[in-house]
């Protein structure tokens, strides 16, 4: 309800708050520049992370076991956060 | 609590209605409660009775879906993999309920508006604004050019910081399916900026650092 008082009274003021912060927008031209073919989506990402776990736990380097996955992680903030929740977990756990 | 192998939680969860079967239930819902404890430990809205519900939730589907385990890891370890996304599905649910798509997009539909003329960054020289500003420029007209309203729509939502799952939810799609109509979109941008003349490497020593 505020939000359409303030749009009302100050329309160019509310574009500017439109426009995306300067990390953000550099995040969207690295994303579009470096997108590949070959990527995979968050749901064969998700099958893949048990094992991807495994063996960054093992001491391994799993970004370059299954690079497919670190590439998903690297672009896929949702996923990343899972995974990152999900090594917290299993190292106090270990 | 007894050490099990793979094979044995397997076999134990494939009964219901036998001992081991409860033993093994009730093991693996003490170690999914304890997993998600410190999975969510830097949250400070989750309560034990989530982290309960979580844990509940998530063992529905480790049973419904006992059969699509690999074996690749440890059998716990992939059941923590299924707790943690359901709490964190569920925590973004709430999270971002009160918030519609339609504010998270509020430029009009295709018109790229979210994409600024120039970063307004003070430390960079006349040179390397100017090539930023021409390749924003670009970047707003392809993004009109080439974009779907939807692809408009998901990529806004999501670079303002709408979870994948949330903006597939007000779509009606799931976040697997947006990922790879985002990477579409991605893919078609990328291939117009290589078409006008763009490298990769132009693109991105522009906005460095």
């Amino acid at each position: 309800m505020l939000k359409n008082i303030i749009r009302k009274i100050f329309p160019d003021r509310q574009k500017e708050t439109n426009k995306l912060e300067a990390q953000k927008l550099k995040w969207l031209v690295r994303a579009v520049m470096t997108t590949r073919p070959d990527e995979i989506g968050c749901e064969e990402c998700f099958q893949e992370l048990d094992r991807f776990v495994e063996i960054q736990l093992a001491g391994k380097d799993a970004a370059e076991a299954m690079p497919l996955v670190q590439d998903h992680l690297d672009r896929c903030r949702v996923c990343k956060e899972e995974f990152e929740a999900l090594m917290v977990a299993l190292r106090a756990l270990a | 609590m007894v050490e099990r192998s793979n094979e044995q939680w397997i076999a134990a969860l494939s009964q219901p209605g036998n001992d081991e079967y409860d033993v093994a239930l009730e093991d693996l819902r003490a170690i999914l409660v304890r997993g998600l404890g410190y999975a969510l430990s830097d949250r400070s809205n989750v309560r034990d009775t989530d982290l309960a519900d979580f844990a509940q939730d998530a063992i529905l589907k480790i049973l419904k879906g006992l059969h699509t385990f690999r074996g690749e890891s440890r059998f716990t370890t992939w059941a923590h993999k299924i707790a943690v996304r359901v709490a964190f599905t569920e925590l973004r649910r709430r999270r971002w309920r009160d918030v519609s798509l339609d504010e998270m997009t509020e430029s009009k539909e295709g018109d790229a508006d979210f994409i600024p003329e120039s970063l307004a960054d003070p430390s960079i020289g006349p040179e390397q604004e100017a090539m930023q500003r021409a390749i924003l420029d670009t970047l707003r007209r392809l993004i009109r050019e080439e974009l779907t309203d939807k692809q408009h729509q998901a990529m806004q939502a999501v670079l303002k910081g709408m979870p994948l799952g949330e903006v597939a939810r007000r779509m009606d799609t799931n976040r697997n399916a947006l990922y790879k109509l985002l990477h579409d979109a991605r893919q078609r941008l990328q291939k117009r900026m290589l078409d006008e003349g763009l490298s990769a490497q132009d693109v991105m020593s522009a906005f460095e650092p």
